[in-house]
C-alpha cells in the first residue's frame, strides 16, 4: 500500500499549541529548520495570549532560520480574541507587510481581506459556500476542521479554489474557552495561573472516574487524549485533491515524524510500515482516526498494520 | 446605550411551549425546524412548516415576534436542507433568521435581502472586528454574544459596534466558546455544529454498580453518583474527571446560567435583548422562567429592584452561576 507518489504535496508543521520553555521552543524550530523535510511552518501563539511574551523575543531569529532553510513561514494568530490587547496584537500582524498570516478568528479574516492569507483550523469552514466566500476575500489556503469526515473533505476538495490543508498527526484541538482548566486543576485562577500549563509539554491527561484516558487539557484549550494519525489515509487524501498535510508539534522526535510522513507522501515508503514506525516512535498517546471515518473522534477505525 | 426596554427572547421546542412563552410575557420566541438545521435537533422537538406558520400567526396577532434558528453548519455536498430552512423561515413570515454559517448568511442575504438576519451564538463572534465583519458582509442586525465576555467587556463592545446585542440570561451554559467545541463529536460522533446535538440522549447509558450509579456517554464515564448524591445529565463539560490524581468538575459543575440579578448591569451595558436557553424544555419550565424574567425586566425598567423569583427548582443541580459575566469565573 505505497501511496500515490506526490512530491508536490506539502507537509506542514502547525503552531506549537503547548506552553514550552522559550529556549526549548527556539531550539525545536532550529532543528526543524535544519533537519525536517517540511514545506511550511506556522509560528505563533494560538491558545493563550499570556504565553506569547516568553517566546516572542526568539521569533525573528527562528523565522529567519526557517526562511533560510527554504521553509514558508506563516504567522498564526489567536483562536479566541476577547480583549483589546489581544486584538491589537492581531491587528499588528495583519498590518505587517510581506508576511503570510493564518487567521484563527473571523476578526483576523476581516482584517486580512483582499490580501492572500491562510484561514486556520479554528475558523469554521464546513461547506463549499463558506469556503468560496473566504477564498473570494483572499484566502489562499484553508486549514479544515478536524471534525470533517472523508466525505466532507472530498466534497470540499472538489470545489476548492484554494489549497486545502488537513490535520494528519497529533492531539486534536477540540474546544477553546476563556476559562483556564489547567489553572482550575491547580486551584488557581486564570489571572494568577502561575503558568502551570508549562508542566505538561503535551497537555495534561484527563481521565474518567473509571480510569479511562479521555481528553487532554492545554490551558484554555481542550484536546483529544488520543493522537490523530492519518498516515494510512494519506493516499485517499491525495487522490481527493488535498494538497497540504499538517502535523501538530509534540515533545516526541518531530523531525523523525516529519520524515516518516514525507516518505509516504513521496511514494518512497509504505504506509503500513510508516504506521508501525510511528507507533514505536510517537508515544504521545494511542492513535485515532475516527473523525475522518465519520465516527467518534476517539475511535481507531479500520485494520491497522 | 439602548433606550428601548430589554427584549425578552424565549425558547420554544413545541407549539405548546411557544404559546406558553407568549402567555408568560415573551417579546419574541425562537424556534427551529424538525431536522439537523438547528442546534436543538432532539427527538420530539421543533416545528413543522405548518406549525411555524401557525405559530407566527398566533404571535403576530399578539404583537410578539418569532425568530427561526437555522444555526448549524450546512454539510459539505448537501446545502439543500439549510437553504430550504432559510427560504421557508422567510416565506412563513419569521421576524428574524438566526444563522451561524458564513455561506448560509451569504445565501440569506442574496435570496432574502429583506429578511432580518441575526448572528447565532454558534458563530462565536467575541470581538468588535468579528461583529463588524458579519454586519458589513451580510447585513446582520443583531449578534447573540458567546458566553465568554464579562459585563464590562460587553459594555465596551456595545460602544464599538453598529448592531444590537443579545445575551444569554438563563439556562444551560456552554463553558467552551460556542460553535468551537467538538467534545460531543469526539465521544459520540454526533456534533453540535454538524448535527445540532450535544451529548445526545441516544448515546447516554446509566449503569448500576453496587451502591453507585454510573452515567456514560458513548464509551466514556462522565460521572459516578453515590445514592445520596443528586444526579445530573451527562453533558460532557459538566462531568467529573480526574486530573493529576484528583477528581473534580474540572470544566464546570452541573449548573445553570442565571443572570437575573444582573439585569440592571446588562441594561447599562447597552444590551438590547435577553435570551432564555431551553428549547428542549417543557412548557411548564418555559412559563416559569419566562414569567420570572418578564417581572424582573419590567421592574428594572421602572428602576425598581428585581422581585423575588424562585428559579432554584429549575436550575441544573439546583445550582446557578453568573458564568463569564462575572470576571472571577475565568
Amino acid at each position: 500500500m505505497t501511496a500515490q507518489s506526490s512530491p508536490s504535496a506539502k507537509l506542514t508543521l502547525g503552531p506549537i499549541l503547548f506552553n514550552w520553555p522559550a529556549e526549548t521552543w527556539r531550539d525545536f524550530y532550529f532543528r526543524i529548520a535544519d533537519e525536517a523535510p517540511v514545506d511550511i511552518v506556522y509560528l505563533g501563539e494560538v491558545v493563550c495570549s499570556k504565553r506569547a511574551p516568553f517566546f516572542e523575543p526568539y521569533l525573528p531569529e527562528v523565522a529567519e532560520r526557517l526562511h533560510g532553510a527554504g521553509k514558508e513561514v506563516v504567522w498564526s494568530t489567536l483562536a479566541l480574541i476577547v480583549s483589546e490587547r489581544e486584538m491589537d496584537a492581531v491587528r499588528a500582524l495583519a498590518a505587517a507587510p510581506d508576511i503570510l498570516v493564518e487567521a484563527n478568528d473571523i476578526s483576523c479574516v476581516a482584517l486580512l481581506a483582499g490580501r492572500p492569507h491562510v484561514v486556520g483550523p479554528f475558523v469554521n469552514v464546513y461547506n463549499e459556500a463558506t469556503m468560496t466566500c473566504l477564498v473570494e476575500r483572499g484566502a489562499a489556503r484553508v486549514v479544515l476542521s478536524n471534525e470533517l469526515s472523508a466525505r466532507a473533505l472530498a466534497a470540499l476538495a472538489k470545489a476548492a479554489g484554494a489549497e486545502l490543508e488537513v490535520q494528519v498527526f497529533g492531539r486534536l484541538p477540540l474546544a477553546i474557552s476563556v476559562r483556564c482548566y489547567h489553572a482550575r486543576a491547580h486551584n488557581l485562577h486564570k489571572d494568577g495561573c502561575q503558568y502551570v500549563c508549562a508542566d505538561d509539554p503535551d497537555g495534561m491527561a484527563l481521565e474518567t472516574l473509571d480510569g479511562e484516558a479521555f481528553l487532554a487539557v492545554n490551558g484554555t484549550q481542550t484536546m483529544s487524549y488520543t493522537c490523530c494519525n492519518l498516515v494510512l489515509e494519506l493516499d485517499r487524501l491525495l487522490k481527493m485533491g488535498i494538497g497540504c498535510f499538517r502535523l501538530w508539534p509534540h515533545s516526541t522526535d518531530m523531525v523523525a515524524v516529519t520524515r516518516i510522513f514525507r516518505g509516504v507522501l513521496d511514494g518512497r515508503d509504505d504506509a503500513a510500515a510508516a504506521w508501525a514506525r510511528l507507533a514505536r516512535l510517537a508515544n504521545v498517546a494511542p492513535f485515532a482516526n475516527g473523525f475522518y471515518h465519520g465516527q467518534e473522534g476517539a475511535k481507531l477505525v479500520g485494520a491497522q498494520p | 446605550m439602548s433606550e428601548a426596554p430589554l427584549e425578552l427572547v424565549c425558547p420554544a421546542g413545541t407549539p405548546a411551549a411557544l404559546r406558553a412563552a407568549v402567555e408568560a410575557g415573551a417579546d419574541a420566541v425562537y424556534v427551529g425546524f424538525r431536522d439537523e438545521t438547528n442546534a436543538r435537533n432532539y427527538p420530539g422537538l421543533n416545528f413543522s412548516r405548518p406549525e411555524l406558520g401557525q405559530g407566527v400567526g398566533y404571535a403576530h396577532e399578539l404583537g410578539r415576534k418569532v425568530y427561526v434558528a437555522v444555526n448549524t453548519f450546512p454539510a459539505a455536498g448537501n446545502p439543500g436542507p439549510w437553504r430550504r430552512a432559510v427560504d421557508d423561515a422567510a416565506g412563513l413570515g419569521a421576524d428574524a433568521i438566526i444563522i451561524a454559517d458564513i455561506g448560509l448568511l451569504d445565501y440569506a442575504r442574496r435570496r432574502h435581502p429583506e429578511a432580518r438576519r441575526h448572528l447565532s451564538v454558534q458563530a462565536s463572534a467575541s470581538n468588535a472586528e468579528a461583529i463588524r465583519f458579519y454586519h458589513e458582509a451580510f447585513g446582520v442586525k443583531r449578534v447573540v454574544l458567546p458566553r465568554v465576555l464579562t459585563v464590562g467587556e460587553i459594555a465596551e463592545l456595545n460602544a464599538k459596534i453598529p448592531v444590537e446585542t443579545e445575551v444569554f440570561a438563563f439556562g444551560g451554559m456552554c463553558v467552551m466558546a460556542e460553535g468551537r467545541c467538538a467534545l460531543s463529536s469526539y465521544a459520540t460522533g454526533r456534533s453540535p455544529n454538524l448535527d445540532g446535538v450535544c451529548s445526545p440522549a441516544s448515546h447516554v447509558r446509566y449503569e448500576r454498580r453496587g451502591a453507585k450509579l454510573i452515567s456514560r456517554l458513548g464509551d466514556f464515564t462522565v460521572n459516578v453518583f453515590r445514592d445520596d448524591e443528586a444526579r445530573s445529565y451527562p453533558t460532557l463539560c459538566k462531568g467529573r474527571f480526574v486530573a493529576g490524581g484528583r477528581a473534580s468538575y474540572l470544566f464546570e459543575e452541573p449548573t445553570s446560567l442565571n443572570a437575573i440579578a444582573m439585569l440592571p448591569d446588562l441594561m447599562a451595558a447597552g444590551v438590547r435583548a435577553l435570551k432564555i436557553e431551553g428549547r428542549q424544555r417543557g412548557r411548564a419550565y418555559v412559563a416559569q422562567v419566562v414569567g420570572a424574567f418578564r417581572r424582573a425586566i419590567d421592574a428594572a425598567a421602572r428602576g425598581e429592584p428585581a422581585p423575588a423569583s424562585d428559579l432554584g427548582a429549575v436550575t441544573e443541580g439546583h445550582r446557578d452561576t453568573e458564568g463569564a459575566y462575572a470576571g472571577s469565573w475565568r
